[in-house]
């Protein structure tokens, strides 16, 4: 079977879904942060392929950009989570219940 | 099966397998096999990014995720002490529901994917080169391009100011 742009699209939605179900799943906000970089690969995996398949380079600036933000998503994120371990001695979600009633 | 199906389909099994391993890894709950194992997952998708002919954007995944991103990650699970973390056991109901969340959106791609069967038309000619990305980028996308610098820059400060030691 030739591998097209459905074969790239399915491994994308495929990897969402992992990170998807990593976030609901695990309880460790590191776990939960390193699931949600998995999504973010997922989307750029998409758009790789759609860029390299509608023979557009556009799709690749995009990616260019997600990465970008995702690499400061992650530097202010992991300084959040250290400074609320500072704080609270855990990094895990089921003790963060300063927002329950 | 030509040489690049063949290298598409290791490439997607090694992706999707330590995917799986990221996060639920069944020998061992620790945070470090996790952020190793997305190592894995990461360099096997530049693979991918290579045979769709995005070669800058293959180096930039090595360089920026595995490479910056990850180091990053290491260094937070050192500097917390995560022993008493890695016992706990994943809750049965959290599992259900992401079974039944990420079912529903999988059932509502996979029908997309095959009502509107995107393949057809020429066969792809366009290579994700430096130059030719470079070019679009100093172009098309100037502005983009300098406020996303503005925001590493905003980033850079926040991370500065979030972890002093202490917040007056």
């Amino acid at each position: 079977m030739h591998v097209g742009l459905e074969q790239y699209l399915t491994v994308s939605f495929l990897l969402f879904a992992l990170g998807l179900l990593g976030v609901i799943m695990r309880r460790n906000l590191l776990v939960i942060y390193m699931s949600l970089e998995l999504m973010l690969n997922a989307a750029n995996l998409a758009l790789v392929a759609f860029s390299r398949f509608n023979n557009k380079l556009d799709g690749q600036v995009l990616v260019f950009f997600i990465i970008t933000v995702a690499a400061a998503e992650v530097s202010v994120g992991l300084a959040l989570i250290v400074a609320l371990y500072r704080r609270r001695q855990s990094a895990h979600v089921e003790d963060l219940t300063g927002l329950k009633l | 099966m030509d040489l690049v199906d063949i290298l598409f389909y290791v490439f997607a099994a090694l992706t999707l397998g330590c995917g799986v391993l990221v996060i639920a890894n069944p020998l061992s709950r620790n945070p470090v096999t996790s952020a190793m194992f997305l190592v894995l997952t990461i360099i096997s998708m530049a693979g991918l990014f290579v045979l769709l002919h995005a070669f800058f954007l293959a180096a930039v995944q090595i360089l920026v995720y595995a490479g910056a991103v990850i180091v990053l990650f290491l260094f937070v699970i050192m500097l917390l002490d995560l022993k008493a973390e890695a016992r706990r056991k994943i809750k049965i109901y959290g599992l259900i529901a992401g079974l039944i969340a990420v079912g529903a959106i999988l059932a509502l791609f996979f029908k997309n994917l095959i009502s509107t069967s995107p393949n057809g038309g020429s066969p792809p000619t366009i290579e994700g080169t430096t130059e030719a990305l470079g070019k679009l980028l100093f172009t098309g996308y100037v502005l983009p391009f300098e406020v996303v610098s503005v925001l590493l820059l905003v980033a850079m400060i926040g991370v500065i100011l979030l972890s002093r030691k202490k917040l007056e």
